[in-house]
């Protein structure tokens, strides 16, 4: 079957979209047990007879992990529940020893909030949150005897538990409405923000790449104009921002082709591929899925006293949204410029830059320009660039020095990107130096006005804008090391036309 | 009260991967439903004031601080494993999954 065009889809349908993200904290310890969460360890080294599920063990609650998920809550402006409970989520898969997952069904630790999330053309969508849960990771299993370790066709498999009983918090958007054409911008803005937001928390590094954040994305459609929900699918564990986005895409595009063949869409979890940006068949969500939640009876209720929500709520960082605000009027910049900014990944470096003795609208200058093109060009992210903040700043600074001009900043900065080294040691290798000395300069402007007799009478005679061809080739004979300025002034002083 | 029906322990079976015979159907609700029958008596006694209860202690907020506690060894762990394989528990194949 042939895909539906983008554009297409949207003609016909309105995408309504979930998305439901699975936070790892950076706790030490597991959500349960004191076990060590440090990453890398020894398969199963980092189990204990709770979080094996080992009979006459007893779970007892983390308080960093109780902390943490309603300092997510508070910044995700919800309710925090005066009195909550854990439930287990039963289910047959190894990837738990319990056979169980402890989780929180219908009485989770934070709901109602929202999260506003910006938009590439600078506009704000509201995304409403409908709940932030407490519950615990499962563990690592590899499938063995089957093609590239999938469960299909293997013939059996092995489990590490050392990520068991990590402390997880699960948020929940309500049906994301009315995002039409935007949507996948808008998952990935989502996922983006609340990544930002959870660093500024300090609650987990919430690294994608290293399973720390995660997200599942529910997409349906509905013909436009109407109200009711389509069949969902739910694209499992996408891994990256970009692929939220590509994932989101691809499901609009798939859900409308088989729809307008007249099909329906099966109610299934997807997989996500990375390769070729498409989603395949995962499992399909029959009756049979049946978790049979209950209380936890082996955990007492958490019941969070007042006082102690508004000390946490009193002692929230600045949250980024209220931090780019700052910045922007720190910087002085436009919405435009500051949106621009914000869509190279340039907060960060510009920031350290600025820490490095750099002036604002300097470190600007090079992140935006030319570090932004490199990062375009080569398709890498604006902060992987292989130069440091530090660097800029020095580059800034031998300019602030009088010590290089832009184009020669430029060149230095090409050399650095080049791996040539330190700012410093590309000016001595490359000999690289504006000529400042004045009887160098003074010999140099002239030898060219000398050569250029006709244009050094005219700019004697009031015509001064005549002087640009000059400065110009003093600028080649001195191979671009002048400064430019200040030729200039020579130049005019010596023909008297200052 | 309805009692457990035949299905619903059929459904039960299948979620627990258990494999029962079409006797031990019928057995079993029959035992479960006296089971269940038995508990539900619980409901008639407790009046209106008598709040359901997920757990027998009066308590909340018991928590212990982020601090780490000695694991077992991968040994020990892994001891009362029917089966292990490099250094992880050894489970029979995963069937209905992909």
């Amino acid at each position: 079957m042939n895909l539906v065009s983008y554009e297409d889809a949207l003609a016909s349908y309105d995408p309504v979209m979930g998305l439901e993200v699975h936070v790892e904290l950076g706790t030490k310890t597991k959500m349960f047990c004191g076990c060590s969460t440090e990453l890398g360890a020894e398969p199963n080294s980092q189990v204990c007879p709770t979080c094996l599920g080992l009979p006459g063990s007893l779970p007892v609650v983390n308080a960093v992990g109780v902390e943490s998920a309603i300092r997510i809550g508070l910044a995700l402006n919800c309710e925090i529940a005066e009195w909550c409970r854990f439930a287990r989520k039963n289910y047959f898969y190894p990837d738990m020893p319990k056979n169980f997952q402890t989780s929180q069904y219908d009485e989770p630790i934070a709901y109602n909030g929202y999260l506003d999330v910006q938009l590439e053309d600078g506009s704000t969508f509201r995304v409403e949150i409908e709940r932030a849960h407490m519950e615990e990771d499962t563990g690592k299993s590899s499938h063995v005897g089957g093609a590239t370790g999938r469960i299909h066709g293997a013939t059996h498999s092995l489990l590490d538990y050392n990520r068991a009983g990590i402390p997880l918090i699960e948020i929940v958007t309500k049906p994301i409405e009315g995002a039409g054409e935007r949507a996948p911008e808008v998952a990935r803005a989502y996922v983006a923000e609340l990544r930002e937001l959870i660093r500024a928390l300090g609650v987990s590094e919430a690294r994608m790449d290293k399973g720390q954040m995660r997200c599942d994305v529910n997409l349906s459609l509905r013909p436009n104009g109407t109200e009711t929900f389509g069949t969902r699918s739910e694209t499992k564990n996408v891994n990256s921002l970009r692929s939220v986005e590509r994932a989101a895409r691809f499901e609009i595009q798939r859900h409308a082709t088989v729809l307008g063949a007249g099909e329906k869409i099966i109610q299934e979890t997807r997989h996500f591929h990375e390769d070729n940006g498409t989603t395949t068949s995962g499992r399909i969500k029959d009756n049979a899925e049946d978790y049979r939640y209950f209380p936890e009876p082996d955990l007492v209720p958490v019941a969070p006293s007042r006082e102690w929500v508004e000390e946490l709520r009193a002692s929230l960082p600045e949250l980024p949204r209220v931090r780019r605000a700052r910045l922007q009027a720190e910087w002085g910049l436009s919405d435009k410029d500051m949106q621009a900014v914000l869509n190279a990944g340039a907060v960060e470096p510009i920031l350290e830059t600025i820490a490095a003795g750099a002036p604002a609208d300097q470190a600007r200058k090079w992140w935006l320009g030319e570090l932004a093109r490199r990062a375009n060009e080569t398709g890498t992210e604006l902060a992987e660039q292989p130069i440091t903040p530090a660097q800029v700043a020095r580059v800034c600074a031998l300019v602030a020095e009088g010590k290089l001009n832009d184009k020669l900043a430029r060149q230095v900065i090409e050399a650095v990107l080049a791996g040539e080294g330190e700012p410093d040691e590309v000016v001595a290798a490359r000999g690289l130096a504006v000529v400042s000395d004045d009887s160098a300069l003074g010999a140099a402007v002239d030898q060219v006005i000398g050569e250029n007799p006709d244009v050094a009478e005219k700019i004697r005679g009031g015509k001064v804008q005549a002087v640009g061809a000059l400065v110009g080739a003093v600028m080649k004979a001195t191979r671009g090391q002048a400064d430019a300025a200040k030729v200039k002034d020579l130049i005019l002083e010596k023909l008297g036309a200052a | 009260m309805p009692g457990i029906t035949r299905e619903e322990v059929a459904h039960l079976a299948r979620l627990s991967r258990l494999e029962l015979q079409a006797e031990e159907l019928d057995h079993l609700a029959e035992q479960l439903d006296v089971i269940i029958g038995a508990v539900a008596r619980v409901s008639e006694v407790a009046g209106q004031d008598v709040p359901p209860t997920s757990h027998p202690l009066p308590l909340t907020n018991v928590m212990r601080p982020d601090e780490v506690r000695p694991s077992l060894t991968s040994e020990q762990a892994l001891s009362g494993a029917p089966a292990a394989e490099e250094q992880r528990f050894r489970v029979p194949q995963i069937l209905g999954e992909d």
